[in-house]
């Protein structure tokens, strides 16, 4: 860049830029609330299980309110404010109960529990200190194995190679793709491969995918397409909905390739197979 | 074949222009190699992330500071214009806007226009206008004068033609201009230039926009590539140029950095080819420039969305178009697939307020709001959270006042009931897993379609048992209580 550009830096103009902080991160705590989310809860429970066994192993406790459902989202991103404001209520008061640090295995749900209930809940000043309070210990699942729990992974399968898609909104919000990088990386075993276009959608996007189906579709073609091409034997992701989208898009196609939810392949990893307690 | 949008005519139908836009395999790669190219040059046009986030972050505040005093600085700046022999004139709708050009034009009797690239001028569909009235409107963007021989509109407000490659417009230069086919880009460029040189020379009126409108010194700010902006605005005996009143900054030094974020943003260039610092017609001991200048200040809903705090954002946007750069949908579906003058994300954001939000009812479900288009825009305009926001006037209840033009028009009584069902089942735990053991323990009768959702995916199957029900048993068998 020439001199002439200097003027255009924000020093010159003595403005300092804000950059958002990196997290601060607690010690390990004893205890967490494993926040499932409904997305694993129907279709992934496994996911969810390996979730709570990972961070057992790590010396965490785990508690499930049977009360929880879903932290809101598809109506939030659907335009239903008050629809979207009373589920994401009714979480709050689960959650604050035992006010323990709240894990979720899902980045796009835990971007909902730290970035867009201050949006819900932005006209009730007394309901938004508790909603800033539960935004601080939400984690994300890798996030927590990674920067909280300091977890260390010896891996015990053969040889692989993955690829990893991380949510958008995970990414954006969550930093889950540097966590879930890491995490891999631990792994002697497992090598992740770039794929084309890595950082691009896979068009879930909630309702998006049933409101405009012909795009959304394109885009999560275009997804399996670049999964497949990478050279990779599987998908790992740690978001439900994009599990889901991909998984679903690549049976309607008849693909054998699959992706998996990453507590599931981490857990299996460090096993060598995965445990027989689900029926 | 590329879509082909007859100049006026636009249908409501955003989904039937989606489909065929993806159906179209050299478009579709038109578009996918054109963005990754752009992306790419953004990229490394800031090299440094502190530096881009540092620069991105002035840029935000700059255009907010300006907006929050925008009244003050609009008077300032036609009370600096007029000093400077800069004729102002202020259009509520793009009717007046029209009228007022036309006018000017009028009272030169002219009757041949060259245009350099206007957004705003797409937006009051002057040529059209003008057309209608015996006046030639020529562009001499090359990608305006291309998408122009076409009958068509742009698809990118920085690219026009950029859903066309080369073999594509060898063919229309050979079929409109009877010019040898040549898929050299090079060659391409030289026939319209051949064309266009020789209007510059004739044209009675030149007409421009304006990138950025300085308050303080009475100056209209144009950046471009092309030499086109500079040969409209200087060899036609009259200039006007136009613009929407979003565009006034306090001072030059403001301009610096916003400047350095639009072309960086849009092309990856430290700087354009040239950038025109307009301050007045031709003086009397000057050897050239037009004898006189003029402004129309184009309003078309700006002050509507100024008026809400939270879609006053939009008036940030400089115009660079990397939100659509970016965009994993307007990358598939192309620009004209929005059948409106602005495409893309920012074009889902600023539409509402042109032309009213049930013109445009599908665009704000169009994105799966994976946040690329925030993440990117130099101005900071948290563009997710504006389509999230659309999303809920789009749903409101059509009888009740409305804080955007043309909000409600998706109002379905039976979608807030689906919503309101979801709600219920949502905050009753023993709704929720009395719904949890149905759907696992009759997961065989999982319909086999599931509306659009089956169109691309096989149906969705619930697993055989519950995360609730696999946690509680887990947790019991650890001997911890499941809270």
């Amino acid at each position: 860049m020439s001199d002439l550009f200097y003027d255009a830096a924000p020093n010159a103009t003595r403005v300092a830029p804000e950059r958002e902080p990196e997290r601060y991160y607690p010690e390990k705590p004893e205890a967490v609330t494993l926040f499932g989310t409904c997305v694993v809860d129907l279709f992934f429970p496994e996911a969810g299980l390996d979730a709570i066994r990972l961070l057992e192993r790590e010396g965490v406790r785990v508690h499930f309110p049977q009360e929880q459902s879903c932290c809101g989202q598809p109506a939030w991103t659907s335009g239903y404010r008050d629809e979207a404001k009373a589920v994401a209520r009714a979480q709050l008061e689960i959650l604050d109960r035992s006010g323990l640090p709240v894990v979720v295995p899902s980045g796009s749900c835990a971007g909902m529990f730290r970035h867009h209930y201050r949006a819900l809940f932005a006209d009730e000043p007394d309901t938004l200190k508790r909603v800033e309070a539960l935004a601080e210990r939400t984690f994300e699942l890798t996030e927590f194995l990674l920067k909280v729990c300091k977890v260390q992974l010896s891996d015990r399968g053969a040889p692989s190679k993955i690829a990893l898609h991380t949510s958008c909104s995970a990414r954006r919000e969550m930093n889950t793709h540097l966590h879930a990088r890491e995490l891999l990386q631990q792994l002697e075993g497992v090598e992740r491969v770039d794929h084309d276009h890595e950082s691009e959608c896979c068009g879930f996007g909630g309702t998006f995918s049933v409101r405009m189906p012909e795009v959304s579709g394109a885009m999560v073609k275009d997804k399996t397409r670049s999964l497949m091409d990478s050279g990779a034997v599987e998908m790992v992701t740690a978001d439900g909905g994009c599990l889901m989208n991909i998984n679903g898009s690549l049976e309607k196609q008849k693909e054998r390739f699959r992706g998996r939810h990453l507590a599931s392949f981490l857990w299996e990893r460090i096993n060598g197979a995965s445990e027989g307690e689900v029926a | 074949m590329s879509q082909r949008i007859p100049v006026t005519e636009l249908t409501p139908d955003f989904r039937g222009r989606a489909e065929e836009a993806l159906a179209d395999g050299q478009l579709r790669n038109n578009f996918r190699v054109a963005m990754d190219s752009l992306m790419t040059k953004r990229a490394n046009a800031f090299p440094d992330a502190d530096e881009r986030e540092g620069l991105r972050e002035l840029g935000n505040r700059l255009k907010a500071g300006a907006l929050s005093r925008l009244p003050d600085l609009l008077e300032q700046l036609e009370q600096k214009l007029t000093e400077n022999g800069i004729k102002v004139h202020w259009a509520e709708t793009v009717e007046e806007a029209n009228d007022l050009v036309h006018g000017i034009i009028e009272a030169r009797k002219g009757s041949q226009v060259v245009k350099g690239k206007s957004m705003v001028s797409e937006e009051m569909e002057m040529n059209d206008y003008l057309a209608e009235r015996g006046i030639e409107c020529l562009e001499s963007d090359m990608g305006e004068y291309i998408v122009q021989l076409d009958n068509e509109k742009p698809s990118h407000i920085i690219m026009p033609a950029i859903h066309k490659n080369a073999r594509q417009v060898s063919k229309l230069f050979h079929d409109k201009l009877g010019e040898p086919e040549t898929e050299d880009v090079n060659q391409l460029i030289q026939i319209g230039r051949r064309t266009l040189r020789r209007k510059f020379m004739d044209a009675d009126v030149g007409v421009s926009g304006v990138n950025f409108a300085i308050a303080e010194t009475g100056t209209l700010l144009l950046v471009e590539n092309e030499g086109n902006g500079r040969m409209s605005t200087t060899a036609p005996p009259v200039h006007i140029a136009v613009t929407g009143i979003e565009k006034v900054v306090p001072n030059l030094r403001d301009v610096v950095p916003l400047v350095s974020l639009l072309t960086r943003s849009a092309l990856g260039q430290p700087i354009t080819t040239y950038v025109n610092l307009i301050s007045g017609p031709r003086k009397p001991d000057e050897l050239d420039g037009p004898e006189e200048v003029h402004l129309v200040l184009l309003d078309n809903g700006r002050t509507g969305a100024f008026a809400d705090a939270q879609m006053r954002q939009t008036l940030n946007c400089i115009r660079c178009g990397a939100c659509m750069n970016h965009c994993p949908v307007y990358t598939r579906v192309g620009g004209h697939t929005y059948g409106e003058v602005y495409p893309g994300p920012i074009g889902k954001i600023i539409t509402p307020h042109m032309a009213g939000l049930d013109k445009v009812p599908d665009h704000p479900s169009a994105s799966s709001l994976c946040g690329a288009c925030g993440e990117v825009c130099p101005v900071k305009i948290p563009i997710p959270e504006l389509l999230q926001r659309l999303r809920q006037e789009n749903v409101k209840d059509p009888e009740q006042p409305q804080q955007v033009k043309g909000g409600g028009a998706k109002y379905s009584r039976m979608e807030r009931w689906i919503w309101r069902g979801w709600q219920m089942l949502n905050t009753r735990p023993a709704l929720y897993r009395s719904f949890l053991w149905a759907a696992t323990r009759f997961r065989a009768l999982a319909p086999k379609k599931a509306g659009p959702w089956t169109e691309n995916h096989s149906a969705p199957v619930p697993a055989r048992r519950s995360l609730h029900d696999l946690a509680a048993q887990h947790l019991d068998q650890k001997g911890g209580r499941p809270s």
